[in-house]
């Protein structure tokens, strides 16, 4: 639409009289996002590397990584599609195990050892990526399985089906060996001598291209349709939106980064026990998720993070941590019942286009300032 | 709003970031504490679950090993400073209090305490050739990492064999078997058992699982007892088993109940009454009824400084935190110096060769992370007091 009281063209929806608007290109953006990452990965490795993190931060930075896949991607079930499925640790162990069986099975057809994870070897990379897709994909398949009859059912009906499929996965892995009648995922004592692939590099090169296709898949036309059918279920479907096949779709994909999340854990710490991996594990995500608020990405990366972080951050108060940590769920959810952030969401660029446009967070409202008549044609050339 | 824009943007790294490097700089803010030890002074890790469901193991073992460094403060020269941290039972942060104890300058570690802590921490430590003596991790693989892991207890699949032993000494001919097989602790023994018992001509007709967390066994209980077994094998804990005896007795079962080292605590009135807990026997490498005056020492010392009878776990703690130190003594003795990064080798060397006498029984290692130990046979008295049955030398 044109505005009326401006002879400069003005592409947005609904933009009213004003002076016209700064704005960054879609290229401009990307660079702008992939540029903070690359520093980031790049500063964090010479932070390990130099000893300035030390192992036992790099350690739980893995795990903040992990755990930061697996809250964003319950949130896509939870937070987008607005289900409660109550079995994302199965999906994590389904995960975990796959991949660090197909890796461990395949090492020899790459020729690689467990030092090559270590230095980084290119086979031992293809590898690490494959068994990482594979993991994902075997979890993904499950979720199809599980995906199609439970998606069904709504509310509490859907939790429980979900958390009965997470303890059917855990008996599983329990019990596989014996049916199989050769050793696949050692039982109940768990997968044993998983080479020690996982490090800060890899888990945040993985976090950062997980939230970018999960970020891409939530702002295009399948991410939408799924916004829909959380708001309204019937609305959406009477609009033409295939209900099962999206709601699938959201599950499917929850599930395949929450196998990628299990394949990183599998070489974080090792071992594999089925144990690990029940209904209290699928609760620990689903905490993260509540507690950064569903539907925020941001929410949920900030609450994993803090929340992985924090038992160990408290490790000096020996026996008291625990206690403290319930204590800070509780003071959360009293005065904060829609998480931490709601359903705010963060944007660089659009802070970076405020900011552009004069409108700073330390001016009252927002200030229009005059732009000049040069910045303003180029202003719209960017658009 | 003007600024309404397509946001196909990557927006959500520039938080990622502030969350990891926010995250990054409350560690570091919490990891410049350590650096404080004196010359004289030398670390020694305790790592166990002092919290969680195991809690209960965990903070045997550390007693033991908190009895052992307050009865001998110091190694040769240097005063012994314990670094204890919890790990909830919980694989992860076993790993993370692990790097965290390496951090602290730690020259040995007494943990851990369970099978897959145990692996997970076993499988960390080969890389840094640090001494680890575990209380009472019997997983087999356990020790299969690196010659840096040790154990004081002895493994699930040798009790197993000692049980099928005794079973065959006691003239047993047929063992139904009920074990918890959600459990790596509980399939290993059963597993052991099973074979042995096979190569010793004792039939088990009746192998029952149950799940984690189960308190009704009448049905395992039912198929078992008619099969028409001798006597009936629980390889558990003692929480499940005192409840397995309980209602075995009161399905009619008299014959004798057996199990292993997860049964100590078993006699404390809260799991199974000392009537139904008549014929029924278990094997662990120590009871505080042992008339061995090395064992009434300890007891008594234990009893004195936390107000309670010492268990097995308590027991082997102890022995863990003995096997170390010794190891520490001969490697000092032999002129190494702990600040020195080849210590630790000579703490290994130490510990492979020497033999130390524990509560838990003679302790040597042979060739491998295993002990050559002794093992009691425990039955009880009339009025539940545990007593030793018969002793089954290595």
């Amino acid at each position: 639409m044109r505005t009326q009281t401006t002879d400069k063209p003005v592409i947005s929806l609904g933009a009213t009289a004003g002076p016209v608007q700064r704005r960054l290109s879609m290229p401009m953006r990307y660079a702008m996002n992939a540029l903070l990452v690359l520093a980031f990965l790049l500063v964090g490795n010479l932070l390990v590397d130099g000893g300035v993190i030390t192992r036992y931060q790099t350690t739980v930075l893995e795990q903040v990584g992990i755990y930061i896949i697996m809250a964003v991607s319950l949130n896509v079930a939870t937070g987008y599609l607005g289900q409660l499925p109550l079995g994302h640790a199965g999906f994590m162990s389904v995960g975990g195990y796959a991949c660090a069986i197909f890796l461990m099975r395949l090492e020899p057809v790459f020729g690689v050892g467990a030092r090559d994870f270590v230095t980084g070897s290119p086979a031992a990379l293809a590898l690490l990526v494959l068994a990482l897709l594979f993991g994902g994909a075997v979890a993904a398949v499950c979720g199809i399985i599980i995906g199609v009859p439970a998606l069904r059912l709504k509310g509490d009906y859907l939790a429980i089906i979900t958390l009965g499929f997470a303890e059917i996965i855990r008996v599983v892995m329990q019990n596989v060996d014996a049916v199989l009648g050769f050793e696949l995922t050692g039982g109940a004592k768990g997968l044993t001598g998983i080479p020690s692939y996982t490090n800060f590099v890899n888990t945040f090169a993985v976090v950062a291209v997980s939230l970018f296709v999960i970020h891409a898949l939530m702002k295009s036309r399948h991410g939408r349709a799924i916004l829909a059918i959380r708001d309204n279920e019937v609305a959406a479907e009477a609009s033409g939106v295939n209900v099962t096949y999206y709601k699938t779709l959201a599950f499917v994909a929850s599930a395949f980064f929450a196998g990628v999340g299990g394949g990183l854990y599998a070489g974080c710490v090792g071992v594999m026990a089925p144990a690990k991996f029940g209904f209290m594990k699928s609760i620990e995500i689903l905490v993260m998720v509540v507690l950064g608020g569903m539907g925020s990405m941001i929410g949920s990366v900030l609450s994993a993070t803090v929340l992985t972080i924090l038992p160990e951050a408290l490790r000096a108060f020996s026996d008291y941590r625990m206690v403290a940590y319930a204590v800070v769920l509780i003071l959360v959810m009293i005065f904060r019942p829609q998480g931490l952030l709601g359903s705010y969401d963060f944007s660089l660029s659009r802070w970076v286009e405020n900011a552009l446009n004069g409108r700073l967070p330390w001016k009252d409202a927002p200030v229009a300032a005059d732009p000049g008549d040069h910045d303003a044609k180029e202003a719209n050339v960017h658009a | 709003m003007t600024h309404s824009l397509s946001r196909r943007d990557l927006f959500k790294f520039g938080g990622l970031a502030a969350a990891g490097l926010g995250g990054a700089s409350l560690l570091a803010g919490c990891g410049g504490t350590s650096a404080s030890s004196s010359d004289k002074t030398i670390k020694i890790g305790v790592l166990g679950p002092f919290s969680g469901s195991v809690a209960q193991y965990g903070i045997a073992c550390r007693n033991g090993a908190e009895l052992y460094f307050a009865n001998n403060p110091s190694i040769g020269d240097y005063a012994v400073e314990l670094d204890e941290q919890d790990e909830k039972g919980d694989a992860t942060e076993a790993l993370n209090a692990y790097n965290k104890m390496v951090e602290d300058g730690v020259i040995g570690i007494i943990g851990d305490v369970t099978s897959t802590p145990s692996i997970a921490v076993a499988q960390a430590s080969v890389a840094d050739n640090l001494p680890c003596v575990t209380p009472s991790a019997t997983a087999a693989e356990v020790i299969s990492f690196g010659p840096n892991t040790f154990r004081a207890c002895v493994t699930d699949p040798f009790q197993g064999k000692v049980m099928a032993d005794f079973a065959q000494s006691q003239g047993w001919k047929s063992v139904g078997t009920i074990y918890n097989n959600g459990d790596d602790y509980s399939t290993g023994v059963n597993g052991a058992f099973v074979e042995e018992a096979g190569k010793k001509g004792i039939s088990v007709p009746q192998q029952s699982a149950y799940q984690d967390g189960d308190v009704d066994f009448n049905s395992q209980l039912t198929t078992i007892i008619s099969a028409g077994v001798d006597a009936i094998f629980c390889p558990n804990y003692y929480q499940d088993d005192g409840k397995i005896i309980t209602q075995a007795r009161q399905q009619g079962f008299s014959g004798p109940i057996f199990g292993v080292d997860g049964w100590s605590n078993i006699a404390s009135g809260q799991y199974a009454s000392a009537a139904d807990l008549q014929n029924c026997y278990y094997c662990c490498s120590f009871v505080a009824t042992n008339e061995d005056a090395g064992v009434q020492e300890f007891v008594k010392a234990y009893k004195e400084k936390f107000n309670e009878d010492p268990t097995n776990f308590c027991a082997l703690g102890y022995d863990a935190a003995n096997v170390l130190a010794q190891g520490i003594k001969g490697a000092l003795d032999a002129g190494g110096d702990p600040a020195k990064d080849d210590f630790k080798q000579a703490v290994i060397d130490q510990i492979a060769k020497g033999k130390v006498q524990g509560v838990t029984g003679a302790i040597s290692y042979d060739g491998t992370g295993d002990p050559v130990k002794s093992t009691l046979v425990i039955s009880f008295d009339a009025d539940g007091t545990e007593k030793v049955f018969t002793t089954i030398d290595a």
